[in-house]
């Protein structure tokens, strides 16, 4: 037996130190993260007031020239306007980034799901998971895309396929987790339907942590393109994609090396936004997930 | 379970460690008291005469104590504001001397313990103010390396869990001779034998096996005998036990509070045995020290503090233990085991005055304008409160 | 122990399984005639039948892949369509530029990143642990290319230390060949390092959180061998899944360095056979860096037994 106890209430009423503005002053990196995206977001949409050339307008006579009162960043060497074409890039970049994401998460919340719930589908699936994950991503889009016509569509289903494999892992440890709990056998006992156990229970526990991968394979996806565009395996040649205009800067790297770089940094200041802004998302899910389960 | 008869009776049955047994045998306490200072009188194999230094403290010869802690302040700096988890403690340990701490969860008794080891966690928790005099030596003076050699060489710790305080992946022989190998310098093989031979005191069969098994292969209990092993491998001379059996089956805690009074009784080492069960603390401890929201209101020899405890809160403690022995006419009319009101404060914003005054029945005005200070009620029985000599008979459940 | 590696071998089957049936698929997913593809655009329709027959297209699909597999098990990869020679040999030609590429990445990655993720673990919150926290996001955003052409500007354009591009192969010296691999490295390191340092952090931060090390710090143990001894050994199990699972990150990191650098290695072999359609050579190559990439995690499966005595399969 032991000496009476009162639990120690070592509390003070806190002050009030949530609340979303609290948790950018203290995480600075994801507001910075997040306005970068913001800017890079409203810039690919005003394109075409932002631009002060056609991108894709020919004009031999201006090729390679360095940055000037007339093209800011410079020509290529088709004499196109690097700035303006950088400027359209945003677009193919965010656009990719964001359908792939999309649809990465639906197609691996589907499947998860499925499979986490029916044992005998699971065995089948994650095999085939593995198997899809023990392909590099890259090869794995460029051999799709290598039997089919180039285009923006096949871009995403190619860079979409590679990354359905984590979604599904995350959705599923998820859904076998929320299974054990006493609540869903209890759901179960009174006749809830697998359908509603699915979208009424297993969904929303799924969720916060599906929108934080979601924005990581939004990263993920921008980059794969750029590769792909840059190895001249991904966005066709006439439309202007940060990865294939430092694909077409590169035999003139030693004469005019910020041809290749500039679209390079514009890239690699985007991927980072959506990086942070994913790092925050994480943050701010986080403890109120554990909070919740 | 028998409560009457002579304690080594009571302390020698499997359930020895409930407060009940040994509370409702105060007057045997005596015993028990004795029974703590270590192996009887005529065996002294302790190489540092730890049952003469008892003795000779015990009659009042001023022996220079093996720690001095004086106006110890931890404090924790948190985002909600400084957490005062002790806030001027004292307290003195004589040589080969059990001293019980004892004080419910959040007091500050584990956090005493480890700033006397310097182990406070960096990040948020530092020692403000205060000394800490082990033998000669102050340790809040020590530079790092220093401290280092001191820790698990003279002074040792063991903790409340037995279950997650030893590596996983290093074997158990290894992690007591990696002690045995850093303080003593010895090499692996003397370092090995060394850890064989300590296994063997703390009472843990087929040895050369054990000691090249993983944690994980043991039970809590024999994990517990492990730890003790590992603090006790090098001699210390201060051994700091935090609630060591609050975590092990009852059975097994009265066998590892008999291993620790042992491995005392064979090296003559001081102990401060941290807990909050009243009944460990009767059965092991020559004093008590019990603290309260980070500051110690009550000092005594055991037996005093059971007999005549002089401050509200202790009394508080004692009036909720139920008592099993009670005689058949008494259980007719059930008496209401008396709680103490309220809850421990914030240890953020301490108010001004006594901090246990909000709580306290007895509180006066004074109470709670002015902390009370320290004075000595008895010879050895120190307690701070306004009210300690105008408090009414205690009564027992 | 046996058991166990039987065990682990056996699980990996499956996923063989499932990398060859896809790379078989691929050639038959191609929307059309794979034979008229092969033909190209020229060849009359007695051609297109003579490659067909050749290449054992009319038969049965389920009698084609078990032929290929047959042949897989032989070591014949196929010919390549626009060289007509061995797959197996062009890989071979190809593989020491891509194969010390790795290594060298491999080195400088966990050499570098694993103290920097202990070190950010150990001393968590201070300006230490955000610059290698702030340097891993960095490294994990930044393209692969991107670093590479700026390091290339850097350090061959700008200073001149280094070559521009180009493979030396070992053969020719020790120097020669490092002062040719160490910009690809770095430039492949830094995303790799990245994962590794911010796992190596995280896992540290919890295993320091442990009682344990707490015990550690009781017996008098120096920092540094409370983190090395006690910290890093329970932490390594994490740390060591995610280097294997990076590799694929590293493989396909590869493919984009060795066209920048222009390494004549099984990267810039794939990228070839992409824009020529060369689809025995695809296969293969997908083929060997999947094997590759399943021969890898099973040695890390190897390693968790000796890192944790608990786990014991």
């Amino acid at each position: 037996m032991t000496a009476a106890t009162a639990t120690a209430a070592v509390s003070v009423t806190p002050r009030a130190r949530t609340g979303f503005a609290a948790f950018l002053r203290r995480h600075p990196t994801v507001a910075i993260g997040g306005a970068l995206l913001v800017a890079i977001v409203l810039a690919s949409l005003a394109a075409p007031w932002l631009a002060t050339v056609d991108p894709i307008s020919i004009n031999p006579s201006q090729r390679l020239r360095s940055p000037s009162a007339d093209h800011w960043f410079g020509t290529d060497r088709f004499g196109r306007d690097l700035y303006s074409r950088v400027i359209y890039g945003g677009r193919v970049s965010l656009v990719v980034g964001l359908s792939v994401a999309g649809l990465a998460t639906l197609i691996g919340l589907a499947i998860g799901l499925v499979s986490g719930y029916l044992r005998a589908v699971d065995v089948v699936v994650m095999r085939v998971m593995d198997g899809m994950m023990a392909i590099p991503a890259i090869m794995l889009a460029i051999a799709l895309i290598a039997l089919s016509k180039a285009s923006i569509f096949i871009v995403i289903v190619a860079v979409t396929l590679p990354e359905v494999p984590r979604v599904v892992r995350l959705v599923r440890s998820i859904v076998l987790t929320i299974r054990e709990q006493p609540y869903i056998e209890a759901a179960t006992a009174i006749g809830t339907s697998v359908p509603r156990i699915m979208l009424r229970h297993l969904l929303p526990n799924a969720l916060p942590p599906l929108i934080v991968q979601a924005t990581y394979i939004c990263a993920s996806a921008v980059l794969i393109e750029a590769a792909l565009s840059f190895l001249g395996a991904g966005t066709p040649p006439e439309v202007p994609s940060w990865g294939n205009i430092m694909a077409e800067a590169r035999p003139y790297f030693q004469l005019k090396p910020a041809m290749v770089l500039l679209p390079g940094v514009f890239l690699a200041v985007t991927v980072l936004a959506i990086n942070l802004v994913g790092d925050g998302l994480r943050d701010m899910l986080d403890p109120r997930l554990a909070r919740r389960m | 379970m028998s409560a009457a008869g002579p304690p080594q009776g009571a302390n020698s049955s499997p359930s020895g460690g409930s407060a009940a047994a040994a509370l409702a045998n105060e007057a045997a306490s005596v015993g028990a008291v004795n029974r703590a200072a270590g192996p009887p009188q005529g065996a002294n194999s302790s190489p540092s005469g730890g049952s003469a230094a008892v003795t000779a403290a015990s009659e009042g010869v001023v022996n220079r104590p093996v720690l001095a802690v004086s106006g110890l302040c931890t404090h924790f700096h948190t985002r909600d504001g400084v957490v005062k988890a002790v806030d001027g403690v004292s307290l003195t340990l004589e040589r080969g001397e059990t001293l019980g701490v004892v004080g419910e969860s959040g007091c500050g008794k584990s956090v005493t313990a480890l700033s006397v080891m310097r182990l406070v966690p960096s990040t948020a928790g530092r020692i403000v103010a205060g000394s800490i005099r082990f033998e000669d030596t102050e340790l809040l003076a020590l530079e790092p390396a220093a401290m280092r050699a001191i820790r698990g060489n003279r002074i040792s710790m063991i903790f409340q869990e037995p279950m997650t305080s030893l590596n996983p992946v290093m074997t158990v022989g290894r992690q007591i001779a990696e002690t045995v190998a850093l303080h003593q310098h010895l090499p692996r093989r003397a370092a090995f034998d060394r850890a064989i031979e300590m296994l063997t005191l703390v009472k843990i069969p087929e040895t050369r096996r054990r000691a090249g098994e993983y944690p994980h292969q043991l039970s809590g209990g024999m994990r517990q005998r492990v730890m003790i092993a590992i603090a006790m491998a090098c001699t210390p001379t201060l051994l700091i036990a935090d609630e060591p059996t609050t975590a092990l089956d009852v059975t097994i805690q009265a066998q590892i509070l008999d291993l620790m009074l042992e491995m005392k009784g064979r090296t003559g080492a001081a102990v401060m045995l941290i807990t909050h069960d009243l009944g460990v603390i009767a059965e092991t401890a020559q004093r008590v020290v019990v603290m309260y929201a980070g500051r110690k209101v009550e000092e005594a020899p055991v037996k005093a503090l059971f007999a005549r405890p002089r401050h509200p809160y202790t009394r508080g403690l004692m009036t909720s233990i139920p008592r099993l022995n009670r005689a058949p006419e008494e259980s007719v009319r059930p008496i209401r085991l008396t709680e103490i009101p309220g809850v421990v404060p914030s240890l953020i914003d301490t108010p001004g005055g006594c901090t246990f005054a909000p709580r306290c029945t007895y509180a006066s005005e004074q109470c709670r304008v002015e902390y009370p200070p320290e004075v000595e009620a008895a010879p050895g029985h120190f307690v701070a409160c306004w009210n300690s000599d105008t408090l009414p008979e205690m009564v027992r459940a | 122990m046996h058991v166990f590696l039987i065990r682990r071998l056996l699980a990996a089957v499956p996923v063989i399984v499932v990398v060859t049936v896809f790379v078989f698929a691929l050639l038959h997913l191609a929307p059309g005639d794979p034979a008229a593809i092969i033909a190209g655009d020229l060849a009359t329709a007695e051609d297109v039948a003579k490659i067909r027959a050749k290449l054992g297209l009319d038969q049965p699909l389920l009698i084609q892949f078990f032929t290929w597999i047959g042949q897989l098990l032989h070591g014949d990869l196929g010919n390549s369509i626009f060289s007509a020679h061995p797959v197996s040999e062009l890989i071979a030609q190809r593989l020491e530029p891509t194969v010390t590429l790795t290594v060298m990445t491999l080195f400088i990655s966990v050499l570098l990143a694993v103290p920097l993720g202990v070190i950010a673990a150990w001393r968590v919150g201070s300006w230490i642990d955000r610059s290698v926290m702030g340097f891993a996001v960095f490294g994990f955003s930044v393209p692969g290319f991107v670093i590479g052409y700026v390091l290339i500007w850097v350090f061959a354009i700008e200073l001149d230390w280094l070559p521009v591009q180009g493979y030396t192969p070992l053969a020719k010296g020790f120097w020669p060949w490092l002062s040719n691999i160490i910009l690809p490295s770095v430039t492949l390191a830094l995303a790799y390092m990245a994962l590794i340092a911010r796992i190596t952090r995280a896992s540290m931060l919890e295993t320091l959180s442990q009682d344990y090390i707490r015990t550690a710090h009781a017996k008098g143990l120096a920092t540094r061998d409370v983190l090395m001894g006690h910290a890093l050994r329970n932490a390594a199990v994490p740390i060591v899944t995610v280097i294997g699972i990076g590799v694929a990150l590293l493989i396909g990191g590869v493919v984009v360095t060795e066209s920048v650098f222009a390494i004549p290695g099984l990267g810039r072999l794939t990228v070839d056979a992409i824009l020529r359609r060369d689809y025995p050579v695809i296969q293969g190559i997908i083929l060997v860096f999947s094997g590759a990439y399943v021969v890898v995690n099973l040695v890390v499966d190897m390693l968790y037994t000796v890192l944790d005595p608990r786990i014991r399969y």
